[in-house]
């Protein structure tokens, strides 16, 4: 550890940053899902955890349970994700990515401003979980236990969503159709039932990450998740957009380097922790342009 | 099982006008072929047949229209397309390719009696279940993209092209299963370059040109090649 401790980082920094990785991964894989399927990059990721990040919030001040909050943020970021496929990314599934990709700002855009008229510019305050925040000492080091909760839910996530896509029908209909939708369709899979599905696993997971994010942030205000779903698509374009596993590990990589590189820089200099970020990022494509964690794709014979 | 009926088929792309006023039909137990050059409008049929290419005029299976209805839909009723360039799951294992053809299957119960018979035609695509596809030669890919359309229990097969970049030997299995295929009953819309063993295995043969038809050869004129080439730049 004498080379870390020089950069200030101790092992309670290496657990918060795995944490992180392990939330950013969730969202990685949400956004990789839809963008699977729809090749669309859905700009209002981060605003569907905000939404639930709210619903964590109310459910607080109106003194719900905690079940009931988390319940609560499921069903409202479920909802929504539902909504905007039917509302937005169906009607628009024909017209170009860039028709699409404009939708999805506008989409951002009209959630934010409605939390900001309904919740105003301070937000609101989710206290329910926030004793997940206390420390527990495991061989000499404080943990919190969200970030042991966050590891675990995250690797209990995606265990999850490997078996649904490996061992069930309805996963290889979305594998198929992230390779060639078209192809796909004519062997008889159904579009709207496959992106149905991708838009609602990817809502499950947005919602998982606004219950792991509020409790570590518990001010919820209307850009909340913003910066988070920047970071984590420069993270997906760095593992490899096309594909579930480089997206989670993109994902988790740039969660995991966040977090070490904003325990390693003094607590003055952490306004300069995105500059840092993403020129890694941009050296990083310069060198892999595919992604760092893609193979070469498999040469069809003829 | 049900017969393809075609009729007036106009497709147009933008300012080209790939498919004219084409009708024809496939009945159960025929092999029904189309060739023509380059251009001739012979996958743009197929593609309006399957719902994903502008088309007008009118395509039927069994009297029900299939006009405007999705492709996974058109699948769903009864109709496999086995793709031009095989259009094989490359990631995917020759196994998982094969259940992505059950997607269109409507009857429920025996997939195992299903896939045996489909096994009996191609041995190959049992040996290799294991296999990703990718690694699979050209020959083998392209039994199973017909393997995978059959499991489907479609009414009619249609094939773009099934014998491209294909060794001798690979042709010839292509085409004895085709044969096979239309002995069980199945109606067969075989799209083709290789014109005179298509005239041979077919029953019937339209010759393309412009997007037009411009003449429908039996069996009998496999061998006249004269008449063949009139077609073709007539």
């Amino acid at each position: 550890m004498t080379m870390l401790a020089i950069w200030n980082i101790d092992w309670q920094t290496i657990a918060d940053a795995t944490a992180l990785g392990g939330v950013y991964a969730l969202m990685a894989v949400g956004i990789g899902l839809v963008f699977g399927v729809l090749r669309l990059v859905n700009f209002a990721y981060g605003q569907l955890v905000m939404a639930g990040a709210f619903s964590l919030a109310l459910a607080s001040q109106w003194g719900w349970p905690q079940w009931a909050g988390i319940g609560l943020c499921f069903a409202v970021v479920l909802a929504l994700s539902m909504l905007m496929d039917r509302l937005v990314f169906r009607p628009l599934r024909g017209h170009s990515p860039a028709v699409m990709l404009v939708a999805t700002f506008a989409v951002a855009f009209l959630l934010q401003s409605i939390a900001l008229l309904w919740f105003g510019p301070l937000g609101k305050i989710a206290t329910s979980l926030a004793y997940l925040n206390r420390p527990i000492t495991i061989s000499h080091v404080d943990i919190r236990k969200i970030t042991i909760v966050a590891v675990v839910v995250a690797a209990l996530c995606l265990v999850a969503l490997a078996l649904l896509l490996e061992r069930t029908t309805v996963g290889l209909h979305m594998r198929a159709s992230s390779m060639d939708f078209q192809t796909a369709r004519m062997l008889g899979v159904r579009a709207n039932r496959v992106i149905a599905m991708a838009v609602l696993v990817s809502g499950a997971l947005a919602a998982v990450v606004a219950v792991m994010l509020t409790v570590q942030n518990p001010l919820v205000t209307p850009d909340f998740a913003l910066r988070d779903t920047i970071i984590v698509l420069a993270g997906v374009v760095l593992g490899g957009m096309n594909r579930p596993i480089p997206a989670t590990l993109g994902g988790f990589a740039i969660g995991f380097a966040s977090g070490l590189l904003g325990g390693a820089l003094p607590t003055n200099q952490s306004q300069y922790l995105p500059t840092f970020l993403f020129a890694a990022v941009i050296l990083v494509l310069l060198v892999r342009p595919g992604g760092i964690f893609t193979r070469a794709r498999l040469v069809e014979r003829v | 099982m049900r017969s393809l009926v075609v009729e007036h088929l106009d497709v147009r792309y933008g300012g080209v006008h790939a498919v004219r006023d084409l009708s024809f039909e496939v009945g159960p137990g025929e092999i029904v072929g189309l060739i023509g050059a380059n251009g001739a409008g012979k996958s743009s049929t197929l593609h309006a047949i399957m719902g994903v290419a502008p088309a007008t005029g009118e395509v039927r299976l069994g009297g029900v229209s299939l006009r405007g209805r999705r492709p996974e839909d058109v699948a769903r009723d009864g109709v496999a397309l086995v793709p031009e360039g095989r259009r094989i799951f490359a990631e995917l294992t020759v196994e998982e390719n094969l259940r992505l053809g059950l997607a269109a299957r409507r009857a429920r119960g025996d997939v195992a009696a299903v896939l045996q018979s489909v096994y009996e035609l191609f041995p190959i695509v049992e040996e290799f279940g294991r296999r990703q596809a990718g690694a699979l030669s050209g020959g083998q890919q392209q039994q199973l993209a017909i393997a995978r359309a059959l499991v489907a229990e479609p009414d009619v097969l249609l094939l773009d092209e099934p014998s491209l970049g294909l060794a001798p030997t690979v042709v010839d299995i292509v085409f004895d299963a085709l044969a096979a295929i239309r002995d069980r009953g199945l109606g067969v819309l075989l799209v083709e370059q290789r014109a005179q063993r298509t005239v041979a295995v077919s029953d019937r043969c339209h010759v393309l040109a412009n997007g037009e038809l411009r003449v429908t050869l039996g069996p009998e004129n496999a061998n006249d090649t004269e008449t063949m080439v009139a077609a073709y730049f007539s």
